[in-house]
């Protein structure tokens, strides 16, 4: 069988901006991948070019066998897009949204709403709202449903949790877990790093080129060996005056700690002594364990 | 009256209907001068209204109030001038130079001509942005875009600057970047208000407040509310306390 997508040197310019530099990764059947990078890194031109809406410079995609550019009209069927920006139409209700999207693709409600009824259940109580009167959380509810009516077998997600708080980002996460267990791939791009730890593989993208493709566990093992927290009442000046030390290769905030990368010779307690030397109080410093940010940082510095 | 104090911001009972719906529900506060205070809340929590009727952009229904010195209800103009302002969605002109926007906003803030020239000539060279001071906007990284546009919102500087969202979807080594600017400015003396949807930035704040449902369900250091709520994230901290929100999407 066909991998769900396969990407083969995937370039893709738009006058001398490069967006896409030479991509190459295969999602299984199956799978919850994530495509996990900043702003700009390119993750939006590779959904388009997967969604069929605009073709490469160079290289090719092909969704369960069937290419992106000379197969478009029979690939559409497969695949549910949802784009980052919120594309249903605001002045029809709800129910019209669902309506309208179940007819593009000749399917009726009644027979698919076993796929949709995990994410539209909330949904239900207001059929007649305009699309545009909905918050963001509903939205983004209500454009997944239209995106899954048709029964996709894969489902291209492009950021569908920017600007969305952790409590309903952490919601929709697990909405997309139920859709992978009824048997649909999903490929999702976030830029949120702490979301990496729900996909079954990640690759990490930035200025148009994979970094790295792994499972989560896999990226970040290894990190941990010459990595530490370090935390003092004065933090700012904590950061400064660990910066200047030779043993450091890098540090910089991590959430309540500061995280330091630390070269050969890199000695806990002579690192201690010497910050307290500098008179700042309460230093500690200590192993820490490394995530995708961590890796992000050094891979990108 | 008792919110006329040395604090940065202070409010009492803000409130903001629309029609028959409290957007915010008698929230108090107080923003020292100096503090860096993380604003946070779940979607429809009610943070935008709040920080509209904080910036001088929206009346309040009721409560009372000041911000850098000036009456919420009553000196809404003076609290613009007053006040720095930045978001991520919109900051900057794309299509103007890098100098061209300084000008632009430092004019906006009715600056004089020798001010504005004194201050282009600052942020240029703290920045490091001389040779970029032509280039368009539209062309600089989104590094550079981000260190500009906070020096943007400070020209003028203002005794509180608010941050909506300042880093959202920006890469990890740059957001870090932007809160060393953060707490350069927050040592210089200037007030902090920030709002992010990244939780590990809260820690970052002296102090940050949720929001549910249009009130401050919480407010306090991270580390006091760590513990209040046996945690030992701020993102289970906002879990907990979010958990239970009924307008909530």
């Amino acid at each position: 069988m066909n991998a769900a997508i396969e990407v083969s040197g995937l370039s893709k310019r738009y006058g001398n901006l490069t967006a896409l530099d030479n991509v190459s990764f295969t999602v299984e059947r199956g799978e919850m991948f994530g495509l996990i990078g900043p702003d700009g890194s390119g993750k939006s031109s590779l959904y388009k070019i997967l969604a069929t809406l605009t073709s490469p410079d160079a290289g090719s995609a092909t969704i369960c066998g069937l290419d992106t550019v000379n197969d478009y009209v029979k690939l559409r069927k497969l695949i549910g897009y949802m784009p980052e920006k919120f594309s249903l139409y605001q002045d029809l209700t709800v129910s019209e949204n669902l309506h309208f999207f179940a007819s593009l693709f000749g399917v009726s409600i009644k027979d698919n709403y076993d796929i949709i009824a995990p994410v539209f259940a909330q949904l239900e109580r207001f059929p007649n709202r305009r699309a545009g009167a909905l918050s963001g959380g509903m939205k983004q509810k209500l454009a997944l449903s239209c995106a899954l009516i048709h029964r996709p077998k894969i489902l291209l997600l492009d950021e569908p949790t920017t600007g969305v708080d952790a409590v309903s980002r952490s919601e929709f996460w697990d909405m997309l877990s139920t859709l992978r267990e009824k048997g649909i791939t999903i490929l999702v791009s976030t830029s949120y790093m702490d979301e990496a730890t729900r996909c079954g593989r990640i690759a990490l993208i930035d200025k148009g080129k994979i970094l790295r493709v792994n499972t989560p566990d896999g990226l970040v093992a290894g990190l941990d060996e010459n990595l530490y927290n370090a935390s003092a009442t004065r933090m700012f000046e904590l950061l400064t005056r660990i910066r200047q030390l030779p043993e450091v290769e890098d540090c910089y905030t991590f959430g309540a700690t500061l995280h330091v990368v630390g070269r050969k010779g890199f000695n806990l307690s002579s690192v201690m002594d010497k910050l307290r030397l500098e008179g700042l109080h309460d230093v500690k410093v200590y192993p820490a364990k490394g995530d995708i940010e961590d890796l992000f940082i050094k891979l990108t510095r | 009256m008792h919110y006329y104090n040395d604090n940065a911001i202070s409010v009492r009972n803000l409130t903001k209907c629309f029609g028959s719906f409290t957007a915010v529900d008698h929230i108090s506060f107080d923003v020292a001068k100096g503090e860096i205070f993380g604003f946070l809340g779940a979607n429809g929590a009610g943070k935008t209204t709040a920080m509209r009727m904080l910036c001088g952009l929206s009346v309040p229904t009721a409560g009372n109030g000041q911000v850098a010195g000036c009456d919420i209800m009553t000196r809404a103009e003076a609290i613009k001038h007053r006040i720095g302002y930045m978001s991520q969605k919109f900051s900057l002109y794309s299509g103007l130079t890098v100098e061209e926007n300084i000008r632009l906003f430092s004019t906006i803030y009715g600056m004089t001509s020798a001010r504005i020239k004194e201050a282009s000539e600052r942020v240029f060279k703290e920045l490091g942005m001389e040779d970029m001071r032509g280039a368009f906007v539209k062309d600089i990284p989104v590094g550079w875009r981000q260190k500009l546009a906070f020096a943007v919102a400070t020209i003028h500087k203002p005794e509180v600057v608010f941050l909506d969202e300042p880093t959202g979807g920006v890469d990890p080594v740059t957001r870090r970047k932007f809160w060393e600017l953060i707490y350069k400015a927050s040592s210089d003396g200037m007030t902090v208000f920030v709002t992010t949807h990244y939780l590990d930035e809260a820690e970052y704040c002296n102090r940050i407040s949720i929001m549910v449902d249009g009130r401050i369900s919480a407010l306090d250091s991270p580390a006091a509310l760590k513990e209040k709520y046996h945690a030992t994230t701020i993102d289970e901290v906002f879990r907990i306390v979010a958990q239970d929100a009924q307008r909530a999407d």
